[in-house]
């Protein structure tokens, strides 16, 4: 079993009058099925509403499925007893670094997490260490949060779940409130902390760029999971991805135009170093 | 008629070991009915620009004429500066608190001293214009998804008809058909009612296809003005202080280094396509893509 498995996994917001009737029932997810491996760099898309955070939640023990299961590291998110190991197992970097960062010092909100868990001093202070190093922000851990940018208080954010050492980190659309470069520090990150600790990540956003470097791409819409695949088939499907709401990276739109114009080019363009060479070819310059 | 900012300085916590200069020796004119994208990483003095162009900030030093008005003279009326120049917050979704919709948008009206009637036209007017089904009118403003809140608070300040619209980025964390529907709205009242707009953004993909003109700023300075072409010419400037130039123009670059002939100003994706076409085979086929 990998590490995040959803058998029909269903969800209902139900809401209720005074008197407790139902008063209108949404269904956020239907019927979900979900097979993560250990290691995975996964990227969720979806529109606004698709189901996306609704999942994110439960891998998380923050919301308890209506029907179905889902087991983190084999652990049955809907026992109680496995709230808290589930906690520790996956931690959560949600959008806004504002509401994630509590203390008035970096390391100290770093080791916040740790402590809470009755971690012994001296590891505190080693995990620390090592998750701000892992998150290129060591040299700020004396520092005010309140003074770094936006892009560097959620890279302190990502080092406080780090210091929890959880096998599996989900980030919910982390780079929404960031500039181009902050962004790319914050997807950095995640990678580095993929590739070097074998952490698995799944990555919630709405910045096509950000997934063609994931190993696969899940699609949702409605509350059902509608493409799966690697980035590469997912992006050569530009039709299927405008029902959905969603748009592909600048490059790919580029290369499908070309593509549809005549050219020799072949579907699912991901990168700009890859359409220059497809050019290059085309104009018979040696690259 | 237009909006001028003559040397404007701002400091934040003078006199204290925080002091920051936010805003320094901005002098811009704005002219009346241009769509204006104003660029920037975080921290480099856009948001509290905008928030001098109604009055919300008090500059340091320097002035502010609003048609020809210097705003900071004494029996210049602050009150009537905000009705015409309206402001989209960050978010402006929290800013909602009506028990419906339609007494939401009618909040703003109604505190201009319309009466209820005249409000309550301005409020119609200005939710078909965001595209809300009428059927939701009457509904509570927290049950709608967020893109649908972020329409229902524009369509409270478009209310107010201001005629200089200032949005400070008004898609973040909007999926891409969401971002799409509210940059398409802003674009037309720009084309429809020809009011001013300035459009604060992250994003550099949709700065280039809907402004014509683009102010980047830096450590609180004006470090480029132009058209985008012009401004995405700098793109390595630009990236040392933590921008970027659209996906496009890179590839661009790239090619035209490579030994390509190909017009490097492109920066929306029908340009490239153009330019490409042109340069591999010749034909013009995308001649009439180029100028849409």
């Amino acid at each position: 079993m990998g590490i995040i498995k959803a058998k029909q996994l269903v969800h209902e917001y139900i809401r209720r009058d005074e008197e407790g009737n139902v008063e209108s029932i949404q269904t956020a997810l239907d019927h979900v099925d979900l097979d993560v491996q250990q290691g995975d760099f996964i990227a969720i898309l979806g529109h606004n509403g698709s189901g996306k955070s609704t999942l994110a939640k439960h891998i998380n023990a923050l919301l308890m499925p209506t029907e179905g299961s889902l087991w983190v590291d084999g652990m049955d998110v809907s026992k109680e007893e496995n709230i808290l190991p589930v906690r520790q197992t996956a931690g959560m970097v949600f959008q806004n670094p504002d509401n994630q960062i509590i203390a008035s010092v970096v390391e100290e909100d770093v080791g916040f997490g740790p402590e809470n868990i009755g971690v012994p001093t001296d590891e505190i202070w080693q995990r620390v260490e090592e998750s701000l190093k892992a998150v290129g922000m060591l040299k700020y851990r004396h520092h005010s949060p309140n003074k770094l940018s936006g892009g560097q208080k959620q890279r302190v954010a990502i080092a406080g779940v780090v210091a929890m050492q959880p096998k599996c980190i989900v980030l919910d659309e982390p780079t929404a409130m960031l500039d181009p470069n902050g962004r790319k520090e914050v997807i950095r990150t995640a990678h580095e902390l993929n590739k070097k600790k074998g952490v698995t990540i799944i990555l919630i956003t709405h910045y096509m760029e950000e997934v063609v470097d994931a190993d696969k791409v899940i699609v949702m819409d409605e509350g059902k999971v509608v493409m799966q695949g690697s980035p590469r088939e997912i992006f050569s499907q530009v039709g299927t991805l405008k029902e959905y709401r969603l748009d592909v990276p600048q490059v790919t739109i580029l290369a499908d135009l070309l593509r549809q114009s005549g050219l020799d080019i072949p579907l699912g363009v991901l990168t700009r170093e890859e359409l220059t060479g497809h050019i290059l070819r085309i104009a018979q310059i040696g690259a | 008629m237009s909006i001028i900012l003559d040397k404007v300085n701002y400091v934040y916590s003078e006199e204290t070991a925080y002091r920051i200069q936010a805003l320094k020796d901005v002098s811009l004119t704005i002219e009346d009915g241009q769509f204006i994208g104003i660029i920037g990483h975080t921290g480099s003095g856009k948001s509290t620009l905008i928030q001098h162009l109604n009055g919300l900030m008090k500059a340091t030093s320097g002035t502010i004429y609003f048609h020809g008005q210097d705003i900071y003279d004494e029996d210049f009326d602050l009150r009537e500066l905000r009705n015409r120049v309206g402001l989209v917050f960050q978010y402006p979704e929290h800013q909602l608190f009506e028990t419906t919709i339609f007494d939401d948008v009618c909040f703003g009206p109604k505190n201009q001293g319309l009466t209820k009637d005249e409000a309550g036209l301005r409020a119609f007017e200005a939710l078909r214009n965001v595209g809300m089904p009428e059927e939701l009118y009457y509904q509570s403003p927290f049950d709608l998804s967020g893109g649908q809140k972020r329409r229902v608070a524009i369509a409270g300040v478009l209310a107010m008809k201001p005629e200089v619209l200032i949005l400070d980025e008004p898609t973040a964390g909007l999926d891409p058909a969401g971002r799409d529907e509210i940059l398409d709205l802003v674009a037309r009242m720009h084309k429809e009612r020809g009011i001013t707009v300035i459009l604060v953004s992250h994003s550099m993909e949709d700065v280039a296809k809907y402004v014509e003109r683009i102010i980047v700023m830096n450590q609180g300075s004006v470090m480029l003005d132009g058209n985008p072409k012009e401004v995405f010419r700098h793109y390595l400037e630009l990236e040392a202080v933590g921008l970027a130039a659209p996906q496009v123009t890179y590839l661009m670059h790239e090619l035209k280094s490579k030994g390509l002939m190909v017009d490097t100003d492109a920066t929306t994706v029908a340009e490239a396509r153009a330019s490409l076409l042109e340069a591999l085979t010749g034909i013009d086929a995308g001649k009439a893509d180029f100028h849409r």
